[in-house]
């Protein structure tokens, strides 16, 4: 009887052959439920052994079912994972692909340097009072940036109002605000009456930075420029200063980045050139200086007590020698192309 | 201002083995940033020569060319034996004796083009006659470069040194500060110092007093301090122009004129005083320099007749004025082709009037640009000199010895700074010691002063007439900074107070364009300019508020004079700029600001020698036009192409209302909407968006798809949609904080419910009724289904929401979620007249 079901059990090569074989050598007319069924008529003293036997008959039979229950199981299991398979390769739109503009995306890295830093982010009006913008950053009234043919004034110019062409009134905003000590960059959109081609744009932006505070000078600007170089393109990229002019900054100085990919390998070797720098080995990046007193003075800080440097620069342009973008145009014109390929930010 | 290396070499005595190449760093580094050093010669190895032509023989070719076969002398470069060598030449411009340039064998000229003895058209080529272009010296190519026969060149000698071209020229960017270096003489200082040479002033001569018997000059304006004239007479008007002179003046830019001019030019460039010359014989009585009359009128050198502003300073005599002062001389005392009698004036001019003159007369020029950086007063009469002196010897004139000298040179004004202000502010360790020693080599007059309370000496400190720059004390410290060099700064990174991280409005913008570009959308930044015509293809009404705009005054395109109220135009130009670039299917948005003109009147420009009141600054900075951010985005085509799993997914209203909410929920706020009409949206599919506080409505804009004739004055793509927000109005709604409650762990249920009102009742509002009648119990509601047809009646509509009830101490009974549900539907039912819908 055990053997009989075992083989049968062994035959059903299906879930469904095993149910079957099931019923008839363990179900309710099987010749196990039958004998047992039968012990109840046995006298007493036959009753314990053929109880014992049939129990481990059922027992036996039982066991062999479960395992092959288990062994079918597994089988089929594998055969029905093996039938799901799909082609996980296929292409998976959820939505169209989204992107910040290089712009944002680097605004939001360069300022999270200076929050490191515990600076702060301060941001002001794009269309801005003339004496924030020119007089009160030492600007004198017939410097020719004030004019029409370098500066977009509001209707009528004698209103004084015109669009910002630097983010430094928000440099003054927060001097006459907060007061010193002062530790801001701002970030923000700049224009000027500029040609619009593929290296200039009459509506471009900046990241300026001021700090004032007792006993700070040139050095000090150095090195925050040195780290926020760093930060940005990694360790032993420095910074140059070269002397310059501005008229709120005094002394100042052109800020020049090493080039970050040759290092200035390129320099005279025409074996090795780069592009990044044009094989000068170093990048205009932007302007700098000592915070000229008389700005300072202007927002009545004492000058005897305090000092301090600024600096700004450009972010398109940054992006372009960043990224390898080559016009600038593309910045402007809304190509959804263009933001997409540096999605993640300006990596 | 463009500098030759050798006519700096000749004023500034520099340190044995000194070349352009390793004076030019020096100079950058110190703030004359050499932008350029132009050297041609430098692009050329081995010898170019003087040679000269002995005869040739033209040689007609099959390809009907005509090639010349030359004989050409070059010296010693002639092969040992021979007069001369055979060169084959394509040009014709040049005859027998003739001296040429030959580029022998063995020398590369610019672009790597070797020269070698070659065989060509039948004959050995041993060498090549050059054309301007080939030596990298100018774009000429329309023949060879013929020399000129007096003097005569000796042959085989240098002839890129004949040419000039083993001159390097460099092109120095002087910044608005360091006017003086706008002349040979201040760059030759400049340099000198700086490289550890040395300068001797050829311009040294001090301004002498007035010999009382020159020409009378009355000074009758401020901006006038200081007269110099000096008369020569006997000039040859014809004079020729020497060599060296025109090649000198060519070289910084300029073009030669006549001897006379060219004088004046040299001198101007040499020591940075303007000069002007008059034929002495057209002056009639004195001259006096004053402003201009009201209504006064001039013809200057150009022909021009000129209506003059009071502002206009003129050089005048009796005969009216005779020039615009340091911008333009008057046509009737102008140098003649027969002008042997001239007077030469050197006067020292306000740099702001000069500016604002040349600009309203729109005359810049080297002179003009000169006074306006201001010139070295001291120089006036030294310059005057040596133009007369050049005039006498190169011009045969003499020098009348009555100069004269009107006005004075005005002194310079003195400063005072501790000594270790240098060293404070550049961060570097300047010894007093070095400080003084830089300062008195760039020609300031130093005095050690008494000591400070702190015990630090005080310096006091007289600038040179030259170095009108040095006005404050930190003027001083950029100098000693310039002279030492920034590389000498060492940085140290300043340790800041602890800071608040971004403002809760940064953090807030950048969560909500992280997740709207997280959500689908590129964003753009578009040039933020309107037109008239962008307001009429919006269809915005007369008094839409988006019609206030602010005007430029100087806008960049007439036909953009505006200012954006609105972001739609710049995306709407976008989208068609993506189309017709076959990109059909955009998702993009902006956040930016937006300008509102107001009527606040013009802004207050206050002193700045101290802070202003609290009054001005809050007039300063409320004067302003209203600029609130506002978010947009616009959406075409396909939101989702069509795809292996799906068809394409059309962009609709759904997509630009997600964007609002997916922006609202980035700072914490569920947004609401109500059905509205509102341009350029079309009527039946435009919500306004919003939120309630306090029971009000307070809207923050509007989306939708756009109304089609929009989509067509734009030529967008069809059902275009797009949305526009208030960003800062939002903002300023936003909680700060969000509440965390208990979360129930009994179990939920959950009810169905399919109401019928009529079609025109808004969904949301039913929904809203909804939520008022079930209570605290309802967890959650969703629209599940929406049916329109005969089951449900005509004009009806039937929606069906899931209803999840949850209590936050029990598990709710059957009872309890059905009463709840039945008092949510007789909320909708009063409100909408909505009636359950039985299956």
């Amino acid at each position: 009887m055990v053997a009989e079901a075992v083989r049968a059990f062994g035959a059903a090569t299906t879930t469904e052959e095993l149910r079957v074989a099931k019923g008839e050598h363990a179900g309710e007319n099987s010749p196990i439920a039958l004998a047992n069924r039968g012990i109840g008529k046995m006298a007493p003293q036959e009753r314990k052994v053929a109880g014992a036997e049939i129990g481990a008959a059922r027992a036996a039979i039982n066991a062999a079912l479960a395992t092959r229950v288990a062994e079918l199981e597994a089988v089929e299991l594998q055969a029905r994972l093996k039938d799901e398979a799909v082609d996980m390769t296929l292409p998976v739109v959820l939505q169209p692909q989204g992107a910040l503009h290089p712009i944002t995306a680097l605004f939001h890295e360069m300022s999270d340097v200076f929050v490191a830093m515990g600076w702060e982010i301060e941001e002001g009006p794009e269309a801005e009072a003339e004496w924030l913008n020119f007089d009160s950053l030492n600007f004198t009234p017939d410097h020719p940036a004030r004019f029409l043919s370098d500066t977009l004034f509001l209707d009528p110019p004698e209103d004084h109002k015109l669009m910002r062409t630097q983010t430094s009134p928000v440099q003054m905003r927060s001097l006459l605000t907060r007061g010193v000590p002062l530790y801001i960059v701002s970030p923000g959109k700049v224009y000027r009456a500029d040609e619009y081609d593929a290296t200039h744009l009459p509506v471009f932006h900046q990241l300026e930075g001021l700090a004032v505070d007792k006993g700070l000078g040139m050095a000090d600007l150095k090195g925050t420029l040195d780290h926020l170089a760093q930060a940005m393109f990694g360790a032993g990229v420095n910074t140059r200063l070269r002397p310059h002019y501005f008229p709120f900054t005094e002394p100042s100085a052109e800020m020049d980045l090493e080039c970050f990919v040759c290092h200035g390998e390129s320099v005279g070797n025409p074996e090795r050139p780069c592009r990044t720098c044009k094989s000068e080995g170093w990048i205009e990046w932007g302007g700098c200086g000592v915070v000229n007193p008389r700005v300072l003075a202007a927002a009545g800080i004492d000058t005897d007590i305090y000092s301090g440097f600024a600096f700004g620069m450009g972010v398109d342009r940054t992006v372009m020698f960043r990224n390898d973008a080559s016009d600038l145009r593309d910045f402007a014109e809304g190509d959804i192309r263009f933001a997409r390929q540096l999605v993640g930010g300006a990596r | 201002m463009r500098v030759p290396y050798t006519w700096l070499a000749e004023l500034a005595e520099l340190p044995a083995g000194t070349s352009a190449q390793s004076l030019a760093p020096i100079l950058t580094d110190a703030g004359l940033q050499v932008e350029k050093i132009e050297d041609p010669a430098a692009a050329i190895s081995g010898p170019v020569v003087v040679g000269k032509v002995l005869d040739f023989v033209d040689e007609p070719q099959k390809n009907g060319k005509i090639i010349r076969w030359c004989h050409v002398d070059v010296g010693d470069f002639n092969p040992s034996g021979e007069n001369a060598r055979g060169i084959i030449c394509g040009a014709h411009n040049f005859e027998a004796g003739d001296y040429v340039c030959v580029a022998l064998s063995g020398t590369v000229l610019p672009g790597g083009f070797a020269i070698a003895a070659r065989k060509t058209y039948g004959h050995i080529s041993d060498g090549m006659i050059c054309a301007e272009d080939e030596l990298g010296l100018g774009e000429d190519h329309t023949g060879i470069i013929v020399l000129p026969r007096e003097p005569a060149p000796v042959v085989g000698s240098d002839a890129l040194a004949l040419l000039g071209a083993r001159d390097a020229v460099y092109e120095i960017d002087v910044t608005p500060d360091e006017g003086y270096c706008l002349s040979m003489r201040g760059i030759a200082r400049e340099a000198a110092q700086l490289a550890g040479g040395k300068f001797t002033d050829p311009y040294g001569s001090l301004v002498p007093a007035d010999s009382g018997s020159g020409y009378p000059v009355v000074l009758e304006s401020e901006d006038c301090p200081l007269f110099v004239g000096v008369r020569v007479h006997g000039v040859d008007p014809n004079a020729p122009s020497p060599d060296w002179m025109k090649k000198r003046l060519a070289q910084v830019g300029m073009r030669s004129i006549s001897c006379l001019v060219d004088i004046t030019n040299y001198v101007m460039m040499e020591s940075g005083q303007p000069l002007h010359a008059y034929d002495a014989t057209t002056l009639h009585g004195p001259i006096r320099v004053r402003k201009a009359h009201l209504a006064e009128r001039l013809t200057t050198l150009d022909h021009q007749d000129r209506a003059l502003s009071e502002e206009d300073l003129l050089i005048t005599d009796d005969s009216g004025p005779i020039g615009l002062a340091g911008v333009m001389g008057g046509l009737t005392t102008e140098l003649a082709p027969t002008t042997t009698e001239i007077f030469i004036e050197a006067a020292w001019f306000a740099p702001a009037t000069i500016g604002r003159t040349y600009r309203r007369h729109r005359l810049p020029s080297e002179a003009s640009k000169r006074f306006e950086r201001g010139v070295d007063m001291g120089v006036a009469y030294a310059a005057a000199l040596r133009c007369a002196e050049l005039l006498r010897d190169l011009a045969g004139g003499t020098i009348d010895e009555a100069v004269t000298v009107a006005g004075e040179v005005a002194p310079m004004a003195a400063q005072t700074i501790p000594v270790d202000l240098p060293a404070r502010i550049l961060g570097v360790d300047v010894p007093a010691d070095k400080v003084i020693e830089i300062l008195t080599a760039s020609g300031v007059e130093v005095t050690s002063g008494p000591y400070s309370a702190d015990n630090v000496q005080i310096l006091t400190l007289t600038p040179p007439t030259w170095r009108r720059d040095l006005v404050d004390p930190y003027d001083y410290v950029e100098e000693v900074g310039r002279k030492l060099g920034f590389r000498s700064i060492v940085g140290r990174v300043p340790v800041a107070p602890l800071g608040h991280g971004y403002t809760w409005e940064q953090k807030s913008r950048r969560l909500a364009l992280n997740a709207v570009a997280g959500a689908g959308f590129v964003e753009l930044i578009t040039l933020p300019f309107l037109a008239d015509v962008d307001l009429d293809k919006l269809g915005l009404a007369d008094d839409d508020p988006r019609r206030a705009v602010v005007t430029l005054a100087n806008p960049l395109s007439d036909a953009q004079p505006y200012l954006r109220t609105t972001l739609l135009p710049g995306l709407f130009a976008a989208v068609n700029r993506n189309t017709s670039r076959s990109i059909d299917s955009v998702a993009l948005f902006e956040c930016g600001s937006v300008f509102r003109a107001n009527d606040l009147g013009p802004e207050i420009m206050p002193a700045v020698s101290h802070r202003p009141s609290d009054e001005e600054i809050e007039k300063v900075f409320t004067t302003l036009p209203d600029q609130p951010r506002h978010l947009a985005a616009v959406v075409a085509g396909d939101w989702l192409p069509s795809r292996w799993d799906g068809k394409a997914v059309r962009a609709s209203w759904e997509h630009v209302v997600g964007c609002a909410q997916v922006a609202a929920a980035a700072v914490g706020m569920t947004l609401s909407r109500r059905v509205a009409q509102q341009v350029p949206w079309h009527p039946g599919r435009c919500a306004e968006l919003g939120f309630v506080v306090d029971e009000a409505w307070v809207s923050l804009g509007f989306a939708g798809e756009l109304h089609p004739s929009v989509i067509d004055a734009w030529g967008l793509p069809k059902r275009a949609c797009a949305m526009e927000l208030d960003f800062d109005a939002l903002l300023a709604l936003a909680p700060h904080t969000g509440q965390i409650r208990p979360l129930s762990t009994h179990p939920a249920t959950k009810q169905d419910v399919a109401l019928i009102v009529d079609a025109s009742v808004a969904s949301a509002d039913v929904q809203a009724a909804l939520v008022e009648g079930a209570g605290d119990l309802l967890e959650s509601i969703a629209l599940f289904d929406i049916y329109v047809g005969a089951q449900v009646g005509e004009g009806k509509k039937s929606l069906a929401y899931n209803l999840v009830f949850r209590a936050p101490d029990r598990t709710l009974t059957e009872d309890e979620a059905s009463a709840a549900r039945d008092s949510a539907v007789a909320v909708a039912a009063t409100r909408y007249g909505a009636v359950m819908r039985t299956a």
